[in-house]
């Protein structure tokens, strides 16, 4: 069900009356209703993939639990009789038995999301590599479907499995309320990731009606609706033309798509999540923001604590840290500082450490290749940029230009153009391509499609732009005011006229301007097939 | 503590690590820094700090952090 | 209490706005495609009419009601809209029982030729302009095509919210009222382009009419004789699309079976006195004014002699509409012959 059809907008109404209907002690275990026939009515016969996590989720992590309790239980009781070394050998044998719950419920999981989520392009690179040694025969590809949200939900449940195993808390006991953790609608359709012992602060609670809290919900929402609507729906038009012809929309063609899927991208999916967070605030629970204005990072590692944060603070947590602080690792760095000197030797892990979490997080975003040469880019921004940092401490050295305004304006054009650019391997989808289409934008530039009506051959006639123009005129004048704090707020302390008119106004924009209905493919939200 | 505040130091000329209390909060520190500062202090002091011990909460100053390293070396 | 007030003010100017937005917004069919402001102009009717004609194109564009009123005191209405298919007559029929009963109901049979949903454009014309009813949402639901949706119909503006970058000054001026375009919804074309050759019909895997087809048929058979309506089958003099002997045969056997007059027009060239190289505008498929009339004119005989229907032309209340009626139509109709003088074709409808 996408956001965006009229099934959504009759569900999720139909929920918001029922939650605040029925009896509070309820309303969690209606909200776990829904989610599942949310998620049967996406495909029913996924739900047992989901399930299957669930349940395996459930139980490794209660048994982790259960030996965390009788492990305090027996430190308590023989507190003194026995010595630190024997203590530190309990202490380890139980955490050896921990680790075993912990890996079978991360192998079946994970194991399940790469079979269903990867297989093929195994299959895909293994018959390349046979095909490079001569064989002829290959292994035929997996006919797999994609279960909604499969990507999101088993890392929620990963991390949760992880945060157990740590003992930062303690598992949760009850089946029904791990599974609306793990199934809770909003979330499944492109995240954010969240945590437990964050989410479940709210998640399971008994919520009164709050009608500032839902009004601000129900503007969150609305905002999600117009920025997905009217800015990401319009302009994919233009977006897929410009990548369906390759041969046609070359050279400058090729910085047009740039700045125009940056736009699409950022519009659905902080649309999106607008949505999603705006709809758990009706709700009366708290889900984190995956979005800080990511187009005013002033480089790439501000970016990603801008952008998609959920996401970057699981692979921070939960691979980058882990890796780091592996003994091996550890103990490779030591070798490495000993054979390449303490500077590369510091800074080896990091690199190793920080590649395979790249590496992943492009995985991550598609089982091709393209995907993870994007992550891989990523990582070569941020590891050249940190090795150029002694070069830029020089340069600003010499010219006071550091904090000034116009220092950040560049940096902030530098970091969008970066990101862009790398971004073009989403949109062509095949490398070599991409590559191509990239140096196509200098060795075959041509401006002229700037004035000459050029920009009117790609779907969009001049109202379109009008729309797009006042629509982001009106998103950036609000990321400006969200500098100053929640714009909501702030709007909630103007006259009750001024808020109700802002409302009205979105909404109206959204019926009569938003891309949608015969003549506008309803279009996936781009994060959907996760 | 002298070897730790050397090694932030290191890191961070510009930075006044004796006082400053939100090394985490205010982004002093990034997440490269962090493990570069877990590797030289199981390099320095042989304690390895787990994952889950990497929170603000430790890192924030380098008296936090330093009191984590005695509490591992136990 | 003020906070209620406020907050009632509030929705009752939200969803006015919303509401003024969609009239404005839809479309208006006031040039080009005229055809999609017929079936709202019956229900400005004042009087009921004896006769009433439902179907596509072969009836809104061949039969002239002011000639079977002027000639025969015959009051008729024609429900009809472009494409019309066989479920869309029924329920416009269906729904205009509510408003009054005819003695008779004239259907033309070329709809039985489309078993299924065709086209949403032609959906919106017949079914936008239909006020809110039972009938409308069965009509609907038995229309839409898979790309469409009920939500849509419910509340136009969801279908037409992107006219917003080609709204004109007509949008606006008749966004509550509309202008009358037709004549007791007969579509005038007073320009002629005679009959050069006409198609051969290509021949048809399976020349029987489908059961869904059949099904609206028996219902509207059904619906008469439950009234107490005489109904009457027709098939227009339009040369195109063909009219398989094929299709003949069933719509004969029919009618014998359940006793229904039919009468088929293409056999009646001679009687009626059409002239193909004057009686046409569009080369055959459809007849001109004169023709409409001449058809008009055998038409009100034949109902004349068949049904014991009152000449109301002595009724003064009814004559007094009509004589309004009358003047509408031969005004338009000087009115179009002029701009044939002047232009050679058709300015005010092409809208120009």
């Amino acid at each position: 069900m996408l956001f965006t059809s009229h099934t959504f907008v009759i569900f999720i109404s139909l929920l918001f009356l029922l939650y605040y209907t029925i009896p509070k002690k309820y309303q969690w275990k209606l909200l776990l209703a829904f989610s599942y026939v949310f998620y049967f009515i996406a495909g029913p016969k996924f739900l047992i993939y989901i399930i299957i996590t669930t349940v395996t989720t459930y139980l490794a992590a209660v048994r982790i639990g259960k030996h965390y309790r009788h492990l305090d239980a027996y430190l308590k009781e023989n507190k003194q009789t026995l010595t630190r070394e024997d203590k530190k050998a309990y202490k380890s044998g139980v955490k050896k038995i921990q680790w075993k719950w912990l890996l079978s419920a991360l192998l079946v999981n994970f194991g399940m999301l790469f079979v269903i989520k990867y297989i093929n392009f195994t299959i895909a690179n293994i018959n390349w590599t046979l095909e490079v040694f001569g064989s002829g025969q290959g292994l035929s590809f997996v006919s797999i479907a994609l279960p909604l949200g499969i990507s999101f939900y088993t890392f929620q449940s990963m991390g949760y499995m992880i945060d157990v195993y740590r003992g930062k808390y303690p598992p949760e006991r009850n089946l029904g309320k791990l599974a609306l953790f793990v199934s809770f609608f909003p979330q499944l359709i492109q995240g954010p990731i969240s945590r437990f012992d964050d989410l479940a602060k709210t998640l399971f609670k008994e919520h009164q009606i709050d009608a500032k809290n839902m009004s601000f919900g129900l503007q969150r929402i609305l905002w999600g609706y117009f920025k997905k609507l009217v800015i990401a729906d319009r302009i994919l038009v233009a977006v897929n033309t410009l990548i369906g012809d390759t041969a046609a929309f070359d050279g400058s063609y090729v910085f047009v798509l740039m700045v125009f899927y940056t736009i699409q991208l950022y519009a659905d999916f902080t649309g999106g999540i607008d949505i999603t967070i705006g709809i758990a605030q009706v709700l009366g629970i708290k889900v984190q923001e995956n979005f800080l204005r990511p187009a005013f990072a002033k480089n790439t590692a501000e970016f990603w604590r801008r952008w998609h944060i959920s996401l970057g603070t699981w692979f921070k947590e939960y691979l980058f840290y882990p890796i780091s602080t592996w003994q091996p690792m550890l103990k490779f760095t030591r070798y490495s500082r000993q054979k390449f000197g303490d500077r590369i030797g510091k800074r080896l892990p990091v690199y190793i450490a920080a590649f395979a979490v790249w590496f992943t997080t492009g995985a991550w975003h598609g089982s091709s290749w393209n995907f993870i040469v994007w992550g891989l880019l990523n990582f070569a921004v941020l590891m050249i940029s940190d090795e150029l940092k002694p070069l830029y401490a020089m340069f600003h050295g010499r010219f006071n230009v550091e904090g000034t305004f116009h220092h950040k304006v560049f940096q902030i054009l530098r970091t969008n153009f970066l990101m862009s650019a790398i971004r073009l391997l989403d949109c062509y989808r095949d490398v070599p391509t991409t590559f191509r289409m990239f140096g196509s934008m200098f060795a075959r530039a041509d401006l002229s499609i700037f004035t000459n009506g050029g920009l009117l051959d790609i779907g969009l006639n001049v109202e379109d732009y009008w729309v797009l123009a006042i629509a982001l005129m009106v998103v950036f004048a609000v990321a400006i005011a969200q500098r100053r704090g929640s714009v909501r707020e702030q709007l909630y302390s103007k006259p009750a006229i001024v808020g109700r008119a802002v409302f009205y106004l979105l909404f109206v924009a959204i019926i009569v301007f938003g891309a949608y209905g015969i003549g506008y493919e309803s279009s996936q939200f781009i994060y959907n097939q996760f | 503590m002298e070897t730790l505040l050397e090694m932030l130091k290191d890191m961070h000329p510009e930075v006044d690590f004796e006082n400053n209390d939100k090394l985490i909060d205010q982004g002093i520190l990034d997440s490269f820094d962090i493990v570069s500062l877990i590797a030289e202090i199981d390099n320095e002091y042989g304690v390895t700090i787990p994952p889950e011990s990497i929170i603000p909460e430790n890192f924030n100053s380098a008296k936090a952090l330093y009191a984590l390293i005695e509490k591992l070396e136990d | 209490m003020k906070k209620f007030f406020s907050i009632t003010l509030t929705f009752v100017i939200a969803f006015g706005g919303l509401g003024l937005g969609q009239r404005i917004l839809m479309p208006k069919y006031t040039t080009g495609i005229v055809e999609g402001a017929l079936i709202e102009e019956y229900y400005h009717e004042k009087a009921p009419h004896d006769v009433i004609i439902i179907g596509d194109c072969e009836v809104y564009e061949n039969i002239s009601p002011i000639t079977l009123w002027e000639e025969y005191g015959i009051t008729s209405f024609i429900r009809g809209s472009a494409q019309q298919l066989i479920w869309q007559s029924y329920y416009l029929l269906e729904e205009t029982l509510k408003y009054e009963k005819p003695e008779v109901v004239i259907f033309s049979v070329l709809a039985m030729k489309y078993d299924q949903p065709q086209n949403e454009a032609y959906n919106r014309m017949t079914l936008d302009g239909m006020r809110p009813s039972v009938q409308k949402f069965k009509s609907i639901r038995a229309s839409m095509l898979p790309e469409e949706d009920m939500i849509s119909y419910v509340f136009p503006i969801l279908r037409y919210h992107s006219r917003w970058s080609e709204l004109n000054s007509e949008d606006f001026a008749e966004a509550f009222k509309r202008q009358r375009r037709f004549h007791n919804g007969y579509y005038m074309r007073a320009d002629i382009k005679p009959v050069e050759t006409i198609p051969e019909g290509r021949v048809l895997a399976n020349y029987d009419f489908g059961e869904n087809a059949y099904k609206y048929l028996d219902m509207m058979v059904e619906l008469c004789k439950e009234n107490d309506i005489e109904l009457l089958l027709i098939k227009a003099p339009s040369l195109y699309p063909f009219w398989y002997d094929q299709w003949e045969d069933q719509m004969v056997e029919y009618a014998k079976k359940h006793d229904i007059e039919y009468i088929n027009f293409l056999e009646l060239i001679e009687e009626t006195g059409i002239d193909f190289s004057v009686d046409t505008y569009d080369a055959g498929l459809h007849l001109n004014v004169t023709g409409a009339e001449k058809l008009s004119m055998y038409l009100g005989s034949f109902i004349k002699d068949n049904y014991r229907l009152k000449d109301w032309r002595s009724d003064g209340d009814l004559a007094e509409i009509w004589q309004e009626k009358c003047e509408f139509y031969h005004g338009m109709k000087a009115l179009q012959y002029e701009e044939l003088e002047k232009y050679g074709y058709l300015k005010s409808i092409k809208g120009e």
